[in-house]
């Protein structure tokens, strides 16, 4: 029996020939990533207690990105303590208020097929886009990944979503995810291993394909696999990496899938999931023309240079709704320059846009630009639970970039193919 | 001894767990927050030694590990759910906290009394007299919830060695 790609990175990082699902085995972990909120501030105090250091820090990837810019003192406590952490520890991977994990972590060469990496953050499996099994995990785990250097995983299922055609215009990887999220449920993946095959996904640059393994989250998956190919390569060659023996993790033929389910992307209209959940996913026509007060363009989901291009390609010209935010936080400093360079800040901020500095900001209700009681808000991000970002009686509906820049035009929920066609 | 219980739908997030806005105050404070999206006086009427009985993907969304350490500063004894986010399920062993699925979930009720046995997933209720079934914990979570948690367990390991 053939293996699954997920099956042989991980028989690779627990030193066994073969895996098989369901088995529970311990690996070695090839990259740790650790943010300012899951990180130090809750793992210093327990390695103290333990009297430990960081088993290797060159496998260590630390990035301040939740509390940046601070916001008041607690906030700028945990961004010292998190600096001081990185010195003591001897962290040489230290992004600090560069931007977001999940889009920092591969833009400096970190991440590589055939890794076996950690992420103290739910949308770790952000890193399957570049062929590595890379899942979330919480900090006192985390803790013991970075005392022993190894972690316990169960060998998941692999559960095969293949994609075929291409979506028209105005359409974006976001829609697909919404869709699968409408379609599966947020329990769809079952915290088993998500492969995304199909010509789609092999037409997908890479950041579109970020986008799909990082809501891979969404579907209660562990990951969220994209098999690496030449745009892989090519992308790790241009950031600095390491592309390595990527031919080598890739599903065989006869490999096992415990489920397959099949989307075409020819008829794939833009999606909205309306409150207080991504599975709440319905064609943009579907929604009524929904009041909106703050629309935002953010995240790791939904804010990396593409998605600030597409934002830009339906604002062009024009100007937001009068009475009506649009708030912009670009993925990473990285993003940011490039942005600017091409011109798609100047278009977003003469379209009335206010821009944050890159990070989290409000998609997780941790950062700058969160909402008041009763407000409404369009967004970009990955996650419209209830009270996420922000006042508890907040609602959060999820989009496209395309349909949030789109609906900022108007005031309310509209299809951005009226703008773009 | 018996537990009370608590009664929860499906998919009861981290965010409702323990809300973003308020994550960087004190445990104790923080879980004042706790479910109060669904359920505003939870955290006031809440008793040490209380279960969560739940629907499924109890705890799906962020890695946040405040979502099960909340429950537990609040003195819940363990969470019985027909099933739960991958994240909190592990990061409630690492925290000592019992995650047991169990599909029995609709035969118990809110203020039921249940005696639950951790280590055979067996699940008395009370209050109906009915014997239901849970999952039996593996191995190694089992070891975890022992220990207290991944950190004693380190502490007596690192130790040993």
């Amino acid at each position: 029996m053939g293996q699954t790609i997920a099956e042989k990175i991980i028989a690779k990082a627990a030193g066994q020939q073969t895996v098989k699902p369901g088995d529970i085995v311990t690996c070695n972990v090839d990259l740790a990533m650790i943010h300012d909120s899951g990180g130090p501030r809750r793992v210093k105090p327990l390695m103290e207690k333990l009297g430990v250091s960081v088993w290797d820090p060159n496998k260590v990837v630390l990035i301040s990105d939740h509390f940046t810019p601070c916001t008041d003192a607690e906030s700028a406590n945990i961004l010292k303590l998190t600096r001081e952490w990185a010195a003591e520890q001897g962290i040489i991977n230290f992004y600090d208020q560069q931007g977001i994990c999940h889009v920092v972590t591969p833009e400096r060469g970190h991440i590589h097929p055939g890794m076996f990496a950690v992420g103290g953050d739910s949308h770790s499996p952000t890193g399957g886009a570049f062929g590595s099994y890379m899942f979330g995990i919480g900090a006192t785990d985390m803790l013991g990944v970075l005392v022993t250097g190894q972690t316990w995983i169960k060998v998941p299922e692999t559960i095969n979503i293949k994609w075929s055609g291409d979506f028209g215009v105005g359409i974006a990887a976001k829609d697909m995810a919404l869709k699968m999220c409408a379609t599966l449920g947020m329990d769809g993946g079952d915290y088993q291993s998500i492969l995304y095959s199909g010509d789609t996904i092999e037409n997908l640059d890479m950041m579109e394909r970020m986008t799909l393994s990082n809501m891979a989250a969404e579907l209660g998956a562990q990951s969220g696999l994209i098999e690496p190919d030449e745009k892989t390569v090519d992308y790790i060659k241009s950031v600095g990496g390491v592309p390595g023996d990527w031919q080598n993790f890739k599903s065989d033929p006869d490999a096992n899938y415990s489920v397959s389910h099949e989307f075409s992307a020819i008829d794939l209209e833009p999606q909205v999931a309306v409150p207080h959940s991504p599975a709440n996913a319905v064609a943009v026509g579907d929604v009524g023309k929904d009041q909106i007060d703050q629309f935002y363009i953010g995240a790791c989901t939904g804010a990396k240079l593409n998605d600030l291009e597409m934002a830009a390609s339906v604002l062009k010209g024009k100007k937001i709704a009068a009475g009506k935010r649009l708030t912009v936080a670009p993925a990473s400093s990285r993003i940011l320059a490039q942005a600017i360079k091409q011109g798609i800040i100047e278009v977003l901020l003469e379209a009335g846009a206010g821009l944050l500095p890159p990070g989290c900001g409000a998609c997780a209700g941790y950062g700058v630009g969160v909402l008041a009681e009763d407000e409404v808000c369009l967004a970009s991000t990955a996650r419209n639970f209830q009270g996420r970002m922000g006042a508890s009686t907040s609602k959060v509906y999820l989009a496209s970039p395309y349909t949030v820049a789109a609906s900022a035009i108007r005031g309310h929920i509209s299809d951005p193919r009226e703008e773009l066609l | 001894m018996s537990s009370r219980v608590w009664k929860f739908g499906d998919d009861i997030n981290t965010d409702i767990l323990a809300p973003g806005i308020y994550i960087k105050l004190p445990l104790n404070e923080l879980a004042q927050h706790c479910l109060e999206s669904i359920d505003p006086s939870f955290a006031s009427r809440v008793c040490e030694g209380d279960i969560i009985v739940a629907g499924n993907n109890f705890g799906m969304g962020s890695s946040r590990e405040q979502a099960p350490q909340v429950l537990k500063e609040l003195g819940i004894t363990a969470v019985i759910a027909a099933s739960f986010g991958g994240i909190f399920y592990r990061n409630a062993f690492n925290l000592g906290l019992p995650a047991i699925i169990s599909k029995d979930f609709t035969k118990i009720a809110a203020d039921h009394q249940i005696e639950l046995d951790i280590k055979t997933g067996r699940i008395c209720n009370i209050t109906t007299g009915q014997d239901l079934v849970g999952e039996k914990i593996p191995e190694n979570l089992l070891t975890l919830i022992e220990a207290g948690g991944l950190v004693p367990y380190l502490e007596s390991n690192l130790n040993n060695n």
